[in-house]
């Protein structure tokens, strides 16, 4: 071992190359400060060295290893491949995949030190929260994802030799049209077990004796034979299980011409939407816990004199271009850069947590003074939402230091209108706007499938809830209706619903489609 | 920790996803590589580029809220000024303050760009196009054959003996015959050495001689390599299918064709052997320049070198008769011609030429395209009706049936959309 001893004593690396050797013993003293000093609970990692263009790849694929084709992700290939040939854009230093083991891709070209900070920030950031955010435990299956993206593809691929390449792209160009709208919000009403059925069934039994009347005998009972009572309204949507917000869901399970391959399609497509759910719900957080984690470490490794001072200039370069905020009336802003804001509100909680000032004290009771910076940030890391994480932890003090405020556009004002500034005042109120901008269920348009008329033409009726007076972009909401109408196999109408007043605002309807995907 | 190092793995996998990408999006890449290509210079036509095609076809709807109309709230960082209630003038464009969502993949209403490799372009770009007459590509069979490997043969020349088949099917057959190992005959011997060394137990040191007496014997019955094994690549000789095709550039080069007339015949004359290079596996050129006289010429001197004297059609005609007879029977050859000319001919010269076109160099083509090229500035004399010497020569013997076909171009501009008139598809069947 030579070079262990031509370079400093007690430095992991040196210089910009990197090698598996490096790379391991990085891995082990980053793991070291990870595991020991923050307590980050981790899934096993992998990490993977990859080309630039196996990169371009993974971004075109949705960052997933392996994925089923469709144009799209050509599409996006060719044109993420013109913007970094022609320079234009940079790539990610790395991706980082929800499983378990959890796989992170470092890409070859990456010096030492930026191979040590995505170690820091993906094998161990990233992956402490998959791990631990409740919404990830809830909603994902680290373990089994990669095994299912391997059946959707394989399964797709068959569909496509069998029934041929443009029916599969019909179907699959309908479910991603509708992918925002194939999530479960909610978790679903879970089938009964048959202990539980029997249990109930004999309650039910026993409260009929318990509450019996011969009198009930002698009610006259209406003549046999008489017309079936009409199905009302509320009985068919309850038997359709209406209103639904899951669209794809809806389709899968109910749409009346559907071959059994087109619904598996749709099936596949919706367990990738919902596989995704919780991280566009956590990206702030995400990022946050990562970008900390990368800092903490990179830090502690620098303190223990196993990086040089250059590599740690040279981190200090990239990690500050990461967190990097412009202002609104920058050329550079292009909103709030969730890195910015997550790595300062995770400052911010250990700032709180440990030397907390008397506003401090006042905001947070809980988390004033508490002592335990990196626990108060673990509890945050496991239990919260972006939107439940802004409005319960975004201190007066870091919105001064942004200097926060917010801006009303109302569409029939000339002017925008400052609302709130990060005074007293608007402390609170600018703290709930910003969490609504992280709410999802906010952010995407309320679309629900209300009503199908089953004894009639079997029109499919979908109600938009508007807020705020925004209507949907038209050109694409018909798009995605003919794509719902080529689904469903009738006609298919949006009414777009004030929610204030009920009042209809504007209606979009598509006919039938003519021939059914054949 | 696992370290995988992926940079071996296959690569182009998102291949497959580019060409549904590219089926896809046919419509509009067909027009937008027309439309590059009319751009830019034949020399680099070749080359892939990067295109833009609107989003329009290839635009992945999904229901999101319209970018202006109603009541929005942002928040954004960076206040140096505003205390509440203060106003702010409406950003052009909308978005109210930056913070808007955007479109949902980014990229909103513009166009969409991406790059076209060199394989990719020139297949759009040359789709539809079909050779005229097809029907006498010939296969040609003399003396062109090549080797392809057929498996394998018990026999053989040594330079043709497979290594590995032979060494597999010697390890399998000593294998299964039990052929003892050299490794165990030596640690026969030396547990035989050792233990005379010690003058151990006399009745296994007879055993293990024995059995070194058995093993050795049985090593030398059962060759190391047996005859049996080895192995021979076979090749097998198959006749070579060339479609070959050569093509006549023929060209006026009297004083009266300008640079600018030449610079047209070139670009023509490069898109036909572009054209035909895709078709058949080889293609050969003859270049052959006329004034007065005809003569076979290269490539730099056909273009460049100036020449004066009169000119006699008929002469490159005869010319190209007389290669075609030496060089590319007709037989073996499919022959394409294109001639490019001002349109000036001798007058006597006019009954010859179009005899001569008629009944000799007609009938061996599989196309005769006759391009008149004119100075852009002159435009407008042939279309206001004067048709020049040549053009009214061969429009005698143009007929339906025959391969002949003329057209006349003034700019660089019409080259290609001529070039594409005289091949399209449907004119083929024609």
């Amino acid at each position: 071992m030579t070079t262990v001893l031509s370079k400093p004593a007690g430095l992991l690396y040196d210089g910009a190359d990197w090698d598996y050797d490096k790379i391991k013993r990085v891995y082990d003293a980053v793991e070291d400060i990870a595991v020991n000093d923050m307590g980050l609970n981790v899934y096993p990692n992998q990490i993977e060295v990859i080309t630039a263009e196996q990169m371009l790849d993974a971004y075109s694929s949705i960052g997933m290893p392996l994925m089923y084709r469709h144009w799209s992700f050509g599409k996006h290939f060719a044109r993420d491949e013109m913007l970094y040939r022609k320079g234009y854009r940079g790539l990610a230093y790395e991706i980082v995949i929800n499983s378990s083991p959890c796989i992170s891709y470092i890409m070859e070209e990456n010096t030492m030190t930026m191979q040590t900070l995505v170690i820091a920030h993906a094998a161990f950031g990233h992956n402490h929260f998959f791990k631990n955010n409740q919404l990830f435990q809830q909603w994902t299956d680290a373990k089994g994802i990669l095994d299912y993206l391997e059946f959707a593809k394989s399964y797709i691929g068959q569909c496509e030799e069998r029934y041929g390449l443009a029916a599969v792209e019909r179907v699959l160009d309908a479910a991603h049209a509708l992918m925002t709208q194939g999530v479960h919000k909610y978790p679903k009403k879970r089938p009964l077990d048959l202990r539980e059925e029997r249990r109930r069934e004999q309650n039910r039994q026993q409260y009929e004796e318990e509450t019996f009347n011969d009198l009930w005998r002698t009610v006259p009972k209406p003549a046999a034979g008489g017309r079936p009572p009409s199905r009302t309204l509320s009985e068919r949507k309850k038997l359709l299980g209406l209103p639904e917000e899951n669209i794809l869901y809806f389709l899968e399970k109910k749409a009346p011409r559907l071959e059994h391959w087109q619904r598996e399609i749709l099936r596949i497509v919706r367990h990738i939407a919902q596989y995704f759910y919780p991280q566009k719900q956590t990206k702030l957080m995400n990022e946050g816990c990562a970008t900390y984690t990368h800092y903490t470490i990179m830090n502690r490794l620098h303190q223990k004199g196993l990086i040089s001072d250059g590599a740690m200039l040279e981190f200090l370069h990239s990690h500050t271009s990461v967190v990097f905020q412009p202002d609104f009336d920058d050329q550079r802003f292009s909103g709030i850069n969730p890195y910015a804001l997550g790595f300062a509100m995770m400052q911010d909680i250990q700032r709180i947590a440990e030397n907390p000032t008397d506003e401090d004290r006042e905001w947070f009771p809980d988390l004033a003074g508490r002592g335990d910076g990196i626990g108060a940030l673990r509890d945050a890391w496991a239990n919260f939402r972006d939107e439940s994480f802004v409005l319960q932890y975004l201190s007066p003090h870091l919105m001064r230091t942004m200097k926060l405020f917010a801006v009303r556009d109302d569409a029939e004002d000339p002017n925008l209108i400052v609302e709130h500034i990060h005074n007293e005042r608007g402390y609170r109120n600018l703290r709930r706007m910003l969490a609504r901008q992280y709410d999802l269920a906010y952010l995407e348009p309320d679309i629900q499938i209300v009503d199908v008329d089953l004894a009639g033409d079997r029109k499919l009726i979908l109600h938009h809830r508007v807020t705020n007076g925004v209507l949907l972009d038209e050109n694409d909401a018909k798009a995605v209706l003919r794509h719902i109408a080529n689904l469903w196999g009738y006609e298919v109408q949006l009414v777009e619903v004030s929610a204030v007043s009920e009042a209809i605002l504007k209606e979009h309807a598509v006919t039938a489609p003519s021939a059914l995907f054949a | 920790m696992n370290i995988i190092d992926r940079r071996r793995n296959p690569q182009g996998k998102s291949l497959a996803n580019r060409q549904r990408f590219l089926r896809r999006a046919k419509e509009q890449v067909v027009k937008a590589v027309r439309e590059a290509s009319s751009k830019r210079g034949i020399q680099d036509i070749e080359n892939g580029d990067k295109i833009t095609i609107s989003a329009g076809g290839v635009r992945e709807p999904s229901f999101h809220r319209a970018q202006s109309g109603g009541i929005r709230d942002y928040v954004v960082p960076g206040n140096k000024e505003f205390v509440e209630k203060d106003t702010i003038a409406r950003p052009p464009g909308g978005g109210g303050g930056g913070g808007n969502e955007g479109s949902p993949d980014g990229e909103g209403e513009d166009d969409f760009r991406f790059v076209l490799s060199r394989e990719e372009f020139l297949d759009i770009f040359l789709e539809d196009l079909e050779l005229p007459d097809l029907v006498k590509q010939r296969v040609k069979q003399s003396e062109s054959h090549s080797l392809t490997r057929a498996g394998y043969s018990v026999t053989g020349s040594p330079s043709n003996l497979n290594l590995v088949r032979t060494m597999r099917n010697s390890l399998s057959r000593r294998i299964a015959l039990h052929r003892p190992k050299v490794d165990e005959l030596f640690d026969l011997e030396r547990e035989i050495a050792e233990l005379e060394a010690k003058e151990g137990d006399p009745a296994l040191l007879e055993e293990l001689r024995e059995r070194y007496a058995r093993q050795s014997s049985r090593s030398k019955r059962i060759p190391f390599i047996d005859p049996i094994d080895v192995r021979y690549n076979r090749f097998e000789t198959v006749p070579k299918p060339i479609a070959q095709a050569v093509m006549f550039c023929l060209m006026d080069v009297s004083g009266s064709m300008t640079e600018h007339m030449k610079d047209l015949a070139k670009r023509f004359f490069m898109l036909l052997y572009l054209f035909l290079k895709r078709r058949y596996r080889s293609v050969d050129i003859v270049f052959i320049r006329h004034t007065h006289e005809a003569k076979e010429v290269d490539e730099q001197t056909f273009f460049y070198s100036t020449e004066t004297g009169g000119t006699v059609v008929s002469t490159a005609l005869e010319e190209m008769q007389r290669i075609v007879r030496e060089r590319y029977p007709d037989q073996e050859w499919n022959i394409y011609a294109a001639q490019a000319s001002d349109g000036d001919n001798m007058s006597s010269d006019n009954a010859k030429s179009a005899t001569l076109l008629r009944d000799v160099i007609l009938p061996m083509c599989q196309y005769f395209a006759y391009i008149e090229v004119a100075a852009e500035h002159n435009m407008g004399l042939s279309a206001l009706g004067r048709e020049t010497e040549l053009w009214r020569t061969y429009k005698i013997v143009q007929a339906p049936t025959l391969p002949l076909a003329m057209r006349r171009v003034r700019s660089r501009r019409e080259i290609y959309p001529v070039f594409r008139d005289l091949f399209a598809k449907d004119k083929v069947g024609a």
